[in-house]
C-alpha cells in the first residue's frame, strides 16, 4: 500500500518546517559553531533548524498516519489582492506620493471583497481617509512621507 | 511606609496633564478600534504603537496600557451587541451578553460589563501593588540560568494554552526562535540570516511580524469567509441595572475578579483563560443555572470582570520579570525596548516613576473606561455597523503607514507582505501564530542567557538542574507539559476550545 496523505494540514506544515529548517541549517554552516561553553553564532541556529527538520519529519509521518480535516478553500483572490495592494503602497508611497499610494491601496484591496462595487459614497470615504492620513500622520506626527512624490516634483 | 511613598509617586506621575491626556486618548482610540469587528487587542496595539514612538517612555506605556483596556472593552461591546467577538477572550461575552441584548437588555449588559471591569480593575491594581515588589525582589536574585529556565517555563505555559495541536505550537515556537536569529549576533558581531541586506542588520522588528501575521493575515482570512453580515446592533434603551440585577452580580464580579487576577499572573495566562475559566465556574455555582446561555446577567458579569482582572495582572510577570505571558505583553515588552528600557526586575528600582505611574494609570484608565463608555455607546454602535468591506482598506492603510514610520523605510512594508502571507498560511494550516511571536521576543534573550550560563559553567548543562530556582522552574515546566499530554486533560482542553468555536 503506497502512503496516502490523509491529513493535508499536517503534510503542508511538515513541508514548511522541513524547508525552513533545511535552508536554515545550510546557511548556518557558514557560521562558526563553537562549543557548548563557548557557543559560536552558528550553534543555536543549527540546533533550532535541526529541531525544525525533525518536526517536519514528524508532521509528514502524522500526515500519512492520522486522518485530518481538509485545508478548505483558499481565498486566492483576497490573498493576492490584499498583498498586491500593500505592495503597491510600498512601491508608490515615495515615488508617486502618499495621496496616490493610499488611493491605490484602497482600490486594489477593496476589490478583494465580494461586496466591492463602485459607489460615490465609498469614493468620498476614500478621500476623507486620504485627507485624514495627510493631516494626522504627515502634518501632525511628522511621518516623512511626501504627499506628492518624486515622479511629479522632478 | 514605603508603599505609600511609591503610590504617591505613582499618582504624581499618572496625574500630570500630559499623561492623563494620553491615557484618555489611549482608552478612546483603543475602544474605537477595538469595537471594530475582527480586530483584537494585539492588532489594535500593533496598529497604534507607532503613534507612541515620539512620546517619553512613561507616557507611551501609559497610552499603550490605555489602548489595551480600551480594545478589550471594545471587543466585549461588539460581542454583546452583534455577537461578533473581536478576539478570543470576548467569545465568552457573546454567550450570555448577546442573549441579553436580544431580549432588549443590551444596555444593562454593557453597564454590567463596565461596572464589573471597573471593580476588577481596581482590585487587580491592588494585587499588582502588593505582589509586584516582592516578586521583583526575588527576581533580582536571578542569574542567567534562572532567567533561561523561567523563559522556558513561560513558553511551555503559553503552548499549553494555545489552540489546536501541541506539536504545531512547539513548531511555531521554533519558527519564532528562527526569526529571532535574523540580524547581528550580539556575542560575535556576525550577521546571521541577513542575506547582506543592511536593513536586516538590526534584526526583524516585532511590529512588522505582529502586523503581518495578525493584521494582514487576519484580514485575508476574514475576506475568505466573508458573508453578507447584516449588523443589526441591538437597540439600547436602559443602561442602569435594576436593584435585583445589582444583587445578582456582586458575587460573580468578586469571584471573577479573584480567579481572573490569579490566572492572569500565571505565565501563559491572561484575559482569555480567565474569561473561560470563570464562566464555567460561575455556571456551576450560580443559583440561576438554567438561565446560562439564555441571557444570565451573571454570565456577563463574572467573565467580564475576570478578563479585565487577568488583563491587568498579566502585567505583573511583564513588569517584574520581563517575561511576556501573552502576545499583548510581548508587544508591551517590544515597546519598552524601543523606548530603551530593558524589561526586568530593575525597572522598578531604576525607573520607579515609570513603574508606579503605569500602575496608577491602570486604575485611572479603568475609571475613564467606565465614565467614557456608557455615554459614548451610541458612537460605538455606529462604528460597529460600518460594513467590513469599508473597514479593512482603512486598517491596511494604517498598518502600512505605521510600519513605514518604524524606520521611515518602505523595506519594512515589503517585509510585512511576507509575514502577511505566512500569517494566512499558518491560519489555514491550523497553526496559531501567537507562540511564534512570544518566542520571537524571548528567543534573543534566551540565547543570551543560555550562552552566559554555559560559559560560567564551562559548558555543563547540569547548572540548569542543580541551581534550585532554575531546577524548580524546569520541573514545573515538565509537569505542565505532562499534564497536557495526559489523555483526560487533553480531551477537556479540546472541549474547552470547541465551546469557543
Amino acid at each position: 500500500m503506497s502512503p496516502t496523505i490523509r491529513a493535508p494540514k499536517e503534510f503542508w506544515m511538515g513541508l514548511l518546517y522541513l524547508a525552513l529548517g533545511g535552508a536554515g541549517i545550510l546557511i548556518a554552516q557558514h557560521y562558526p559553531f563553537g562549543t557548548a561553553s563557548r557557543m559560536g553564532p552558528g550553534y543555536l541556529p543549527s540546533l533550532v533548524c535541526g529541531l525544525l527538520m525533525l518536526f517536519g519529519v514528524i508532521s509528514l509521518v502524522r500526515a500519512v498516519r492520522l486522518t485530518g480535516e481538509p485545508i478548505g478553500e483558499i481565498a486566492f483572490k483576497p490573498l493576492f489582492l490584499v498583498l498586491l495592494s500593500v505592495f503597491a503602497f510600498a512601491a508608490l508611497s515615495l515615488r508617486a506620493g502618499l495621496v496616490i499610494a493610499i488611493i491605490a491601496l484602497v482600490l486594489i484591496s477593496a476589490a478583494g471583497s465580494r461586496y466591492f462595487t463602485f459607489s460615490w459614497k465609498a469614493m468620498a470615504g476614500m478621500l476623507v481617509l486620504v485627507a485624514f492620513c495627510s493631516l494626522i500622520f504627515v502634518r501632525g506626527l511628522g511621518v516623512p512621507l511626501p504627499l506628492i512624490g518624486t515622479w511629479f516634483t522632478g | 511606609m514605603e508603599l505609600f511613598g511609591n503610590l504617591a509617586l505613582g499618582f504624581e506621575t499618572a496625574l500630570t496633564l500630559t499623561n492623563l491626556a494620553y491615557c484618555f486618548l489611549g482608552v478612546l482610540l483603543g475602544t474605537a478600534i477595538g469595537v471594530l469587528p475582527g480586530l483584537g487587542p494585539v492588532a489594535t496595539i500593533a496598529m497604534l504603537l507607532p503613534l507612541t514612538f515620539g512620546l517619553p517612555a512613561e507616557t507611551s506605556l501609559i497610552m499603550l496600557a490605555g489602548i489595551y483596556y480600551g480594545a478589550q472593552y471594545g471587543g466585549s461591546t461588539t460581542a454583546i451587541l452583534v455577537n461578533l467577538p473581536g478576539e478570543s477572550s470576548a467569545v465568552v461575552a457573546t454567550l450570555d451578553g448577546y442573549q441579553m441584548a436580544r431580549r432588549g437588555r443590551a444596555g444593562v449588559a454593557l453597564a454590567t460589563a463596565a461596572i464589573g471591569s471597573f471593580v476588577a480593575g481596581t482590585i487587580a491594581t491592588l494585587v499588582i501593588v502588593l505582589f509586584a515588589p516582592p516578586l521583583a525582589g526575588v527576581a533580582l536574585e536571578f542569574g542567567a540560568a534562572e532567567y533561561f529556565s523561567l523563559m522556558v517555563l513561560g513558553l511551555i505555559a503559553s503552548i499549553v494554552l494555545a489552540h489546536g495541536s501541541l506539536l504545531h505550537a512547539f513548531g511555531m515556537i521554533l519558527i519564532g526562535f528562527f526569526l529571532g536569529f535574523v540580524g547581528t549576533d550580539v556575542n560575535s558581531g556576525m550577521q546571521r540570516y541577513s542575506f547582506g541586506v543592511p536593513e536586516l542588520g538590526d534584526g526583524l522588528n516585532f511590529v512588522i511580524i505582529a502586523m503581518g501575521t495578525f493584521g494582514l493575515g487576519e484580514i485575508i482570512a476574514n475576506l475568505g469567509t466573508e458573508m453578507s453580515r447584516d449588523v443589526h446592533a441591538a437597540k439600547i434603551n436602559n443602561l442602569m441595572p435594576s436593584r435585583e440585577d445589582f444583587r445578582r452580580i456582586v458575587k460573580p464580579i468578586l469571584r471573577g475578579t479573584f480567579l481572573g487576577s490569579f490566572l492572569g499572573i500565571l505565565p501563559g495566562g491572561g484575559a482569555m483563560l480567565a474569561a473561560f475559566a470563570t464562566y464555567s465556574m460561575e455556571k456551576k455555582l450560580s443559583p440561576h443555572q438554567a438561565e446560562f446561555g439564555h441571557g444570565a446577567i451573571e454570565g456577563v458579569a463574572a467573565p467580564e470582570s475576570a478578563n479585565n482582572a487577568g488583563a491587568q495582572t498579566s502585567f505583573i510577570p511583564m513588569l517584574t520579570l520581563g517575561i511576556p505571558s501573552n502576545p499583548v505583553m510581548a508587544l508591551m515588552i517590544g515597546a519598552m525596548i524601543i523606548q530603551g528600557i530593558q524589561p526586568g526586575p530593575s525597572v522598578m528600582t531604576e525607573q520607579p516613576s515609570l513603574f508606579w505611574g503605569l500602575i496608577i494609570s491602570m486604575w485611572i484608565g479603568n475609571l475613564m473606561l467606565l465614565v467614557l463608555n456608557l455615554p459614548l455607546v451610541g458612537i460605538w454602535v455606529k462604528l460597529i455597523s460600518v460594513p467590513y468591506h469599508f473597514l479593512y482598506p482603512v486598517i491596511l492603510t494604517f498598518c502600512c503607514i505605521g510600519v513605514f514610520s518604524l524606520n521611515n523605510s518602505t523595506f519594512d512594508i515589503y517585509l510585512m507582505i511576507i509575514f502577511g502571507f505566512m500569517g494566512y498560511v499558518f491560519r489555514k494550516l491550523g497553526a496559531e501564530p501567537a507562540p511564534m511571536l512570544l518566542a520571537f521576543i524571548l528567543g534573543p534573550m534566551m540565547e543570551e542567557y543560555l550562552r552566559r550560563a554555559l560559559l560560567l559553567s564551562h559548558g555543563d548543562p547540569a547548572v540548569f538542574i542543580f541551581s534550585p530556582i532554575s531546577g524548580a522552574l524546569l520541573v514545573v515546566a515538565v509537569i505542565l507539559l505532562l499534564l497536557v499530554l495526559l489523555p483526560s486533560i487533553k480531551r477537556s482542553r479540546v472541549e474547552a476550545f470547541q465551546e469557543e468555536a
